[in-house]
């Protein structure tokens, strides 16, 4: 098939006009300056002032929020919304030295309510940010080598890499490989060092952005590299994936899957999660040239009309797996080789102490959440003035206190011990729950999910206790509305809030994430989340075969119809 | 005549026994104030909402209005008054959000479209209107017709809720309705085509002009007397918030009165006095510690009174006067009295009686067989307390509002209230009726022209003013700019009706704002401080004819304000200060520079 047979009428060929208000709103953004620096200087509203502004500066890696537990209250005092700002951080891999602990400690608690958000992509998020400091927290992580570029936005976040050491043979390389490409795909203007350092803007005749152009990418871009067997990234979940394949001389590329997503709506079919496919293997020298060419790709063929289907896995079921294929190809210079084997065995994290052969010891500490409220922020400070390794931020939103030489190991058990923190005491229901941030800084959040998960847990492990299952590793994701940020679609539990109190009910995903589940029962309460939970681990409890996951069994035993395609999702 | 044969048939032999016996036990004075408090509910009863009649157009007019959160019922509404425009039908779209409610008597054939949310509630930006329109303040609605679409997901249990309501509510209101509601699930296109249908056809081929039926609800107020500080109206708390938000400092509040059938009318710019009474709580104490009783009658300038009631009613028993301490000196014989009575100790004296009140000094000094004359003929007779009149009557007919800021402190350990303030803060929740009357203040008084800018310099409750002139403004259509400089300490909680002004900002309302909050940074920044960072425009609007006003802190806004005003004009008009000092006296005697501070 070549392009002119097809519709082109929705993408980066058609003048503005035809496309939608947003692209019209990049173009004329002056590569993302818009006015936002004048917009921090009104006074009379703690919000930015201009709409546009509020879309740029998430290309910042800021969103605009207010605290929605506030909101009634405010309106009756007559008062605006109590706006604040979330800040995600850049972080590739989600590897960050002590001192940088150290700072973003230090900013969290003079500006952002004394809390950090580790998120389900390996980054920390301020959350309570006003308007006034959101120059100090971005010129703080600027001391410490940390930004928020294209963070958020229709460009290629932040990209995650493995971080469990049962992985890490290649994990040195290939995290260096994933901040390699980070820094090579994020946006080159130099709106960002204009704003939030003061810099003064200088002429020049070069492009200001020579990959993504005045109009960026039609939708969020997401790249991310796994090491089997641990697929804690959930790369079917990715835009673009890499998994590492090695061989007796070590790394030798990757085989790469692509069209991965799980953001839909409610009530619109034609929107749904879809598990990235496998479209071949790439020696390790390809990798970037692959993503330049998988992202030209979406860039040039990405649907701008509609931003809800406006995400690379539309491109490709609309283009076809086949065509998009040969199109990278095409760019890329180069065949796919076939894909190479690979076996992952779950996507969650290995807690407590793990060795690697190098002889460093990593500890993986439990994280509810991701919240890092006062006591966990006194405690990892604590470990990071003494540490002399590295943190890494997990998939599942957890820390792990990387590269400990033995003779440390003893200090860092003292200090976790000393505030309490023991991760092997979490039950494993627990440790597998993954809950998105939600109410009440989340502005599309439906329903509870970090505030309500422990609630949630507590009640379904006292199931599991009955059905005699407490030791059983099964996957529960809780999103508070359907976009999927906890990539609930691929746990073996899944919901997703309608409103406060109502959720969606999902069973059958896979347990190392291979596997879309599918709805079983929708918009309902505490009550009957429960009673299918009941029946359905009741069941698992007697009839399940040795070794059988909870996902996998849902399936077999005929409780829930199995997804094989992400456009089945809704049928 | 005797009580068993009743004047007239309007009352029972048992009605007019009770009136009879209410009549001999009450003073002339209490006689004239009750018959203006019965003119009073008398015509409450018999309501006069209406804004008397409008001018009726040739064609009934179309108001849309939509409540939507993500977009549906926008575009719907947008849609329908396309069509309804298409054939020839006058139509306006507007977001309940925007909406002003007070438009509603003007109104003549309202569409509803809205959505439902959360528990069926309404949308977040429709959540104001819903209030309104389900709560005590809204108007009838007879004359009026309407029709609700209602966008919803039947897979919810409260189906298109927030549609049921208002189809509902305007029935009660006695709005006619023009064509049944309809809900629409998810797939709305086509109901919702059908409903428009529907509405066009009925409103298109209607006839002619059609009497506005406003006018007849209309009826004018007559009340028999004329409320003033002697005999204040009672008027019934509608409404009483604290506006500053969570951890603020204050605890400023928000606080309306209906003043329907009061005939009471006032100007921005005046205020609304309150004739407070004292807290039963600090009266009990204080009969207590005189070792007193709250039931002792006693003759005071000819009339008989019950202890507490006097306390209660008549004097001021907190703040202890120069007069009560001589009296209370020459009582109890106390030496620490008596030195502070010496013309060389008037300063000590003012500390002593700023830091006790009329209990402390009585609990420090006890004394024997104090008899209630003696007490109350040392006591201040209890003052009406004063409040600016935060509302304007164009926008809120037969309402007063009023923006205080609660007097606390703590004596001896124990906290303090102020008599007027701490009523109004702990003690007049709705439907609490205050006496209440109005207070004109002539010299501070919107431009007549309305052409003329104004600058408006207010802090804390001294921006309640501000609130009625751009009530009045807005309704008047007035054309001068509008300029409002506002302080109070910190930006998130204590920005007095911040969401008024962000409206009238957009649109256009008030021209320019400008906020000083004190204590967000470590340098405290003032009003002034702003004045004198527009140094520039402040002259030039002055030199365009801008009427200027202060109003809030007499101690120190005030004076500080009226120095940066004398520097701003020494600077721009480059003079000495002399020369900037008479520019502004002569604004002051021309009446463009009227101040308003307490
Ligand atoms: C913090 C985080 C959840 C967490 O608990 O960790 C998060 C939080 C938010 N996500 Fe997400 N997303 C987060 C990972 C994800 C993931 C998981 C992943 O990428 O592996 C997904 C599903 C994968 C995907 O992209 O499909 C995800 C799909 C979305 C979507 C749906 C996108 C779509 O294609 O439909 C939105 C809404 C949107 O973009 O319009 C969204 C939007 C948001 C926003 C920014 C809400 C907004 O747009 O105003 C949330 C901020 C809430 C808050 O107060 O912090 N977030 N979001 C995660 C931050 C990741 C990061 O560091 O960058
Ligand atoms: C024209 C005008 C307009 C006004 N407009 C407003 C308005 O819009 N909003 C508003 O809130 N107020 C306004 N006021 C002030 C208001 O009238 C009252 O004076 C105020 O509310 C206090 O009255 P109160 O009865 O509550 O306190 P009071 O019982 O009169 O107590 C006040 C007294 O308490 C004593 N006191 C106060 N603090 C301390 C302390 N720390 N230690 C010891 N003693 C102390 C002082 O003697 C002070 O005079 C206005 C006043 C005027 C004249
Ligand atoms: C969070 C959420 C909660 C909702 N709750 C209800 C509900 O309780 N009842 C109902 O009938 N519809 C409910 N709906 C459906 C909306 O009313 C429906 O989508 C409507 O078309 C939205 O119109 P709008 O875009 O004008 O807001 C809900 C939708 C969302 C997103
Ligand atoms: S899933 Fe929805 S509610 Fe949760 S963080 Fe993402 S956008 Fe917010």
């Amino acid at each position: 098939m070549t392009t002119d047979t097809f519709d082109r009428s929705r993408d980066l060929s058609q003048p503005l006009d035809r496309l939608g208000p947003d692209e019209t709103m990049k173009d004329g953004s002056d590569f993302l300056r818009g006015s936002i620096a004048q917009g921090l200087l009104d006074r009379i509203t703690g919000a930015m002032p201009s709409e546009n502004d509020v879309k740029l500066m998430k290309f910042h890696g800021i969103y605009q929020q207010d605290d929605r537990d506030l909101r009634d209250e405010r309106r009756h005092q007559k008062l605006e919304p109590a706006y604040q700002f979330m800040i995600r951080v850049r972080l590739p891999g989600g590897v960050c030295a002590p001192a940088q602990w150290l700072k973003l400690d230090e900013l969290a608690r003079a500006h952002g309510g004394e809390t950090l958000r580790i998120t389900t992509r390996q980054t920390f998020q301020f959350h309570w940010v006003l308007k006034d400091s959101l120059r100090p927290i971005i010129q703080g992580l600027h001391d410490t080598l940390l930004d928020t570029v294209a963070a958020c936005g229709d460009d290629s976040r932040g990209v995650m890499c493995t971080v469990d050491p049962q992985s890490s043979q290649f994990h040195a390389e290939v995290a260096a490989m994933a901040k390699h490409v980070s820094d090579h795909v994020i946006p080159k203007t130099r709106a960002y060092h204009e704003i939030w350092y003061g810099d003064e803007r200088v002429a020049s005749s070069e492009p200001e952005e020579p990959f993504y152009g005045r109009t960026y990418l039609p939708r969020k871009f997401k790249i991310g590299f796994a090491l089997p067997p641990s697929n804690d990234i959930d790369v079917y979940a990715q835009d673009l994936g890499f998994i590492a394949i090695g061989g007796p001389e070590g790394l030798e590329g990757f085989n790469v899957v692509i069209g991965g997503g799980m953001g839909r709506t409610d009530q619109a079919p034609a929107t749904y999660p879809r598990l990235a496919s496998l479209i071949g293997f790439i020696p390790v020298e390809k990798v970037v040239a692959c993503a330049d060419s998988v992202m030209a790709v979406q860039r040039d063929y990405g649907d701008r009309k509609d931003r809800q289907r406006a995400r690379f896995k539309y491109t490709i079921d609309d283009k076809g797996l086949d065509w998009i294929k040969t199109e990278i190809e095409q760019r890329m210079g180069a065949f796919f080789e076939a894909a190479r084997p690979f076996s992952f065995t779950s996507n969650g994290d290995s807690y407590g102490w793990n060795s690697t052969p190098d002889g460093c010891h990593h500890r993986t500490v439990f994280i509810r959440s991701g919240r890092l409220d006062r006591k966990l922020l006194d405690t990892l400070r604590d470990i990071a003035r003494v540490h002399r390794g590295t943190f890494r931020l997990t998939p599942n939103q957890n820390v792990i206190i990387a590269g400990v030489q033995e003779e440390e190991r003893p200090t860092i058990d003292a200090l976790l011990a000393e505030h309490g923190h023991d991760a092997d005491t979490v039950a494993p229901f627990r440790r597998n729950a993954i809950a998105c941030v939600a109410l009440p800084t989340c502005g599309l959040a439906m329903a509870e999910s970090e505030r309500y998960l422990p609630t949630l847990l507590e009640k379904i492990e006292r199931i599991l206790d009955r059905h005699g299952l407490a030791d059983e590793p099964i996957t529960l994701r809780m999103s508070g509305c359907p976009n999927g940020c906890s990539r609930p679609y691929i746990a073996e539990i899944g919901l997703t809030g309608r409103a406060p109190g109502k959720y969606n009910l999902y069973l059958g995903g896979g347990f190392h994430g291979e596997r879309l589940n599918r709805m079983v029962r929708e918009n309902i309460g505490e009550a009957a989340i429960l009673e299918v939970l009941d029946q359905a681990l009741g069941r698992f409890a007697v009839e399940r075969e040795a070794g059988e996951h909870f996902g996998d069994f849902t399936i077999r035993a005929g409780i829930v119809r199995e997804v094989t395609e992400g456009r089945l999702f809704n049928e | 005549m005797t009580h068993h044969t009743p004047p007239g048939p309007t009352l029972t032999p048992d009605q007019w026994r009770l009136v009879h016996e209410l009549g001999s036990a009450l003073s002339a004075s209490q006689k004239h104030w009750l018959s203006g408090y019965f003119a009073g509910l008398g015509d409450r009863s018999s309501h006069s909402t209406a804004p008397g009649p409008l001018p009726s157009p040739p064609v009934r007019t179309i108001t849309v209005l939509y409540g939507s959160e993500t977009g549906n019922a926008s575009e719907l509404a947008r849609a329908l008054a396309t069509s309804a425009r298409a054939t020839g039908l006058v139509c306006e779209v507007v977001d309940m959000a925007d909406y002003k409610t007070r438009r509603l008597a003007g109104e003549e054939d309202l569409l509803l479209i809205v959505s439902t949310y959360g528990e069926g509630d309404p949308p977040q930006p429709a959540t104001g209107f819903f209030e309104y329109i389900e709560g005590r303040k809204a108007p009838k609605l007879d004359g009026k017709r309407f029709a609700v679409l209602a966008l919803g997901d039947s897979t919810y249990e409260f189906y298109c809720e927030a549609g049921k309501r208002l189809d509902r509510r305007f029935e009660e209101l006695g709005a006619e309705r023009l064509v049944p509601r309809v809900d629409c699930d998810i797939d709305y296109e086509e109901a919702a085509e059908s409903w428009t249908q529907a509405i066009i056809e009925q409103l298109g081929t209607e006839a002619a002009p059609t009497m506005i039926a406003a006018a007849a609800a209309h009826s004018t107020a007559s009340p028999t007397v004329i409320h003033d500080k002697r005999y204040p109206f009672p008027a019934p708390v509608i409404e009483n918030i604290a506006i500053v938000g969570r951890g603020s400092s204050k605890e400023t509040r928000h606080i309306e009165f209906s003043l329907e059938g009061s005939g009471l009318v006032y100007e921005p710019g005046d205020a609304l006095g309150i004739t407070a009474t004292n807290d039963p709580a600090i009266v009990a104490t204080l009969i207590d510690a005189l070792s007193l009783h709250a039931d002792t009658e006693f003759e005071h300038k000819g009339k008989a009174l019950r202890l507490d009631e006097a306390l209660t009613h008549r004097f001021e028993i907190t703040a202890a006067t120069p007069r009560f301490l001589d009296y209370w000196a020459m009582l109890s014989e106390a030496d620490t009295l008596r030195q502070l009575q010496q013309d060389d100790r008037s300063g000590d004296r003012s500390v002593f009686l700023h830091t006790h009140h009329i209990v402390d000094i009585v609990r420090r000094f006890p004394v024997e067989a104090v008899t209630p004359q003696g007490f109350v003929s040392a006591l201040r007779p209890l003052q009406p307390r004063l409040y600016s009149l935060a509302s304007s009557l164009a926008a809120a007919p037969d309402e007063a509002h009023v923006t205080v800021a609660p007097v606390r402190y703590d004596l001896h350990g124990d906290p303090r209230s102020g008599v007027a303030s701490g009523l109004l803060a702990d003690r007049a929740d709705r439907d609490t009726v205050l006496p209440v009357y109005v207070q004109n203040n002539p010299h501070f008084r919107l431009p007549v022209n309305d052409e003329t800018p104004i600058i408006m310099i207010g802090a804390g409750t001294g921006v309640a003013p501000y609130r009625a002139f751009l009530q009045e403004r807005e309704v008047r259509g007035a054309g001068g700019w509008n300029w409002l400089f506002f302080g109070e300490r910190n930006f998130r909680t204590d920005f007095l009706y911040q969401a008024e002004w962000q409206t009238w900002l957009k649109d256009g309302t008030l021209r320019r704002m400008d906020v000083a909050f004190s204590r967000d940074s470590n340098e405290k920044i003032y009003v002034q401080h702003r004045m004198k960072e527009q140094s520039r425009d402040i002259f030039a609007w002055l030199e365009e004819g801008a009427h200027i006003y202060v109003c809030g802190d007499a101690a120190n806004l005030a004076p500080d304000v009226h120095n940066t005003l004398i520097d701003i004009v020494a600077a721009e008009a480059r003079t000495g200060r002399e020369a900037a000092t008479d520019y502004v006296r002569s604004l002051q005697s021309d009446h463009r520079y009227q101040r308003d501070v307490y």
